[in-house]
């Protein structure tokens, strides 16, 4: 009862978001729509029994992937009529691949129920919920069958990484820094002396 | 607290409740029975934090409403109630208003995993630290979209002062979890609490890693020395500048349950719970909230302390202490951690 209710509230809400995510006329709006098809999608984690997924859903997508892009989006001078104006050129194309990806999906979802592949396919058995937590599961599974491929995935992040910040990278000549271990190294007697002034005299 | 509930309901009005309706009701009675007291801790926290400011400068504190001043935060509260709410013209009105009702949200329900005792705890979720992390991590939200729907400059510079210095102390505080949860081998708080029994992280060599978490929690709340985003002498009050009212409460309280929410942290973390300091019979006279609350306080007093005495930094500073310090220095613990469990065979199953 109400687990039919709360998959049906959050499904609901991540389709009419994801469709306001595009819908919506000001950027931001539309940001904050993606946030909320990515917190529902978290609670359907939830509720299938993968709540690690569903927390590194909220930690990596909404804490910190769709931050930059609201700080890109607000940072940015949007025209939103200038935004407006390609719809109709663009509509044909869009649409086509919009019909491809549907397409697609259909035929994943038909495979999924027909061939039932996936139920023998040894790589998919993973221990019941009862036995072992889903973060131990999904832990045991990544580091012994698929450690090479988990590896590979982590050096093209790094790769891709270091290429970002090599292209972005820029010296700067004439930029002052303050240096904070020379700082911390200075000593009295570098920066100030004592002296005593003899009154009227001055230092002379 | 779902069977307890079908029994008083039978024993009080002779009515049985139906399965899923105990489990709703024991809910919302659960969370109840943890807001109302945080409410009411938040307000005495805000009393405290300015009687021991005034403590370390040699004056009085709040002594005015109530005996002691004690009922000095809510005149304070009664008065913000009364004032008008002023959106500015130019505002995006719903973004606006949602910004400190979503600050305040994020700091209550994070309370949901917090285990106060053996068993006493609203949902013993398996991924409590992920949780906890992926709730603080939103925290950012209500104040970039403050800042942003403001229209004010004043409050959009807060806003991205704050949001840099909440993503970058971020990393630092995933990487302490990790040499935590390494070390207890789970990622559910009551197991972590269990861990530590007879042992606080904090005596263990983790010790490093527990004040790498205090200051990133300092930053992470926005306290002096880090309370760049707010810097009253130079942005006014950054992104709260435009608010008003209950709307700048609400800001306020999620606040200081957020401050409350990451004392709870250190103490399950890193000071053992609900768990006295030694494993030794006559200490569990005492129940485990009391030690729990003692635990929570004493750290509370750690973050006045250092309002009180410290200044503010610069923010190429903070930065410099985020990125180049805490971040080396956490990682670098992750391996010597797991090296130590590796070769002492004490990784946990």
């Amino acid at each position: 009862m109400i687990y039919a209710l709360a998959f049906y509230l959050f499904a609901t809400i991540t389709v009419i978001s994801a469709i306001m995510v595009i819908a919506s006329r000001n950027p931001v709006h539309s940001v904050l729509f993606l946030i909320l098809a990515f917190f529902n999608s978290a609670g359907l984690f939830v509720l299938l029994g993968a709540e690690f997924i569903a927390m590194i859903l909220v930690i990596v997508y909404v804490g910190a992937v769709t931050v930059l892009f609201l700080f890109v989006v607000m940072m940015l001078d949007i025209d939103y009529n200038e935004l407006r104006k390609g719809f109709q050129k663009y509509l044909l194309v869009g649409g086509l691949i919009g019909i491809v990806l549907l397409a697609e999906l259909a035929l994943v979802g038909m495979g999924w129920g027909l061939t039932g592949h996936v139920i023998t396919d040894p790589a998919t058995a993973i221990p019941a919920l009862a036995q072992m937590s889903n973060t131990q599961a999904l832990g045991s599974l990544l580091y012994t069958r698929y450690v090479f491929l988990f590896q590979m995935a982590g050096m093209i992040l790094l790769v891709a990484m270091i290429g970002a910040i090599v292209l972005t990278h820029r010296k700067r000549p004439g930029v002052k820094k303050q240096n904070v271990n020379k700082q911390v190294m200075r000593r009295r007697h570098e920066a100030y002396e004592i002296v005593k002034v003899k009154p009227g005299q001055g230092l002379g | 607290m779902a069977d307890l509930l079908v029994e008083f309901f039978q024993w009080g009005f002779g009515v049985t409740l139906v399965p899923w309706f105990a489990t709703l009701l024991g809910i919302v009675v659960g969370i109840l029975a943890i807001v109302l007291p945080l409410l009411l801790a938040v307000a005495m926290s805000v009393y405290m934090d300015r009687k021991v400011w005034a403590g370390m400068q040699l004056r009085r504190g709040p002594n005015v409403v109530g005996p002691w001043g004690l009922m000095q935060s809510f005149a304070d509260g009664l008065k913000l109630f009364l004032k008008e709410t002023i959106i500015p013209a130019s505002a995006n009105k719903f973004v606006f208003l949602l910004a400190p009702a979503l600050t305040f949200l994020l700091a209550l329900v994070a309370w949901a995993v917090i285990p106060f005792d053996a068993g006493v705890v609203l949902s013993n979720l398996n991924v409590g630290v992920l949780y906890l992390f992926a709730i603080s991590s939103l925290g950012v939200y209500g104040i970039i979209l403050s800042g942003w729907a403001s229209n004010s400059r004043y409050a959009f510079l807060g806003a991205l002062r704050c949001s840099a210095q909440m993503v970058s102390y971020e990393v630092s505080i995933g990487f302490v979890l990790v040499t935590v949860l390494m070390t207890a081998g789970s990622l559910n708080l009551s197991d972590i609490v269990m861990a530590q029994k007879g042992q606080w992280y904090i005596f263990t060599p983790l010790l490093p890693m527990a004040v790498v978490f205090f200051i990133s929690a300092l930053a992470e709340t926005n306290r002096p020395p880090f309370d760049l985003p707010e810097a009253e002498a130079e942005i006014v009050a950054g992104y709260q500048v435009e608010y008003s009212s209950m709307a700048f409460a609400l800001f306020f309280l999620g606040e200081y349950a957020n401050i409350i929410l990451m004392c709870a942290m250190v103490s399950i973390l890193f000071l053992g719970g609900w768990l006295p300091p030694l494993d030794w019979a006559p200490l569990y006279i005492i129940p485990g909230w009391i030690w729990f609350f003692g635990k929570i306080f004493f750290v509370f007093f750690l973050f006045s302390w250092v309002k009180a005495t410290v200044p503010r930094y610069r923010y190429d500073q903070l930065m410099r202490l985020g990125w180049k310090v805490f971040l080396p220095l956490s990682l670098l613990w992750v391996v010597l951690t797991g090296v130590f469990l590796l070769l002492t065979g004490k990784i946990p199953v």
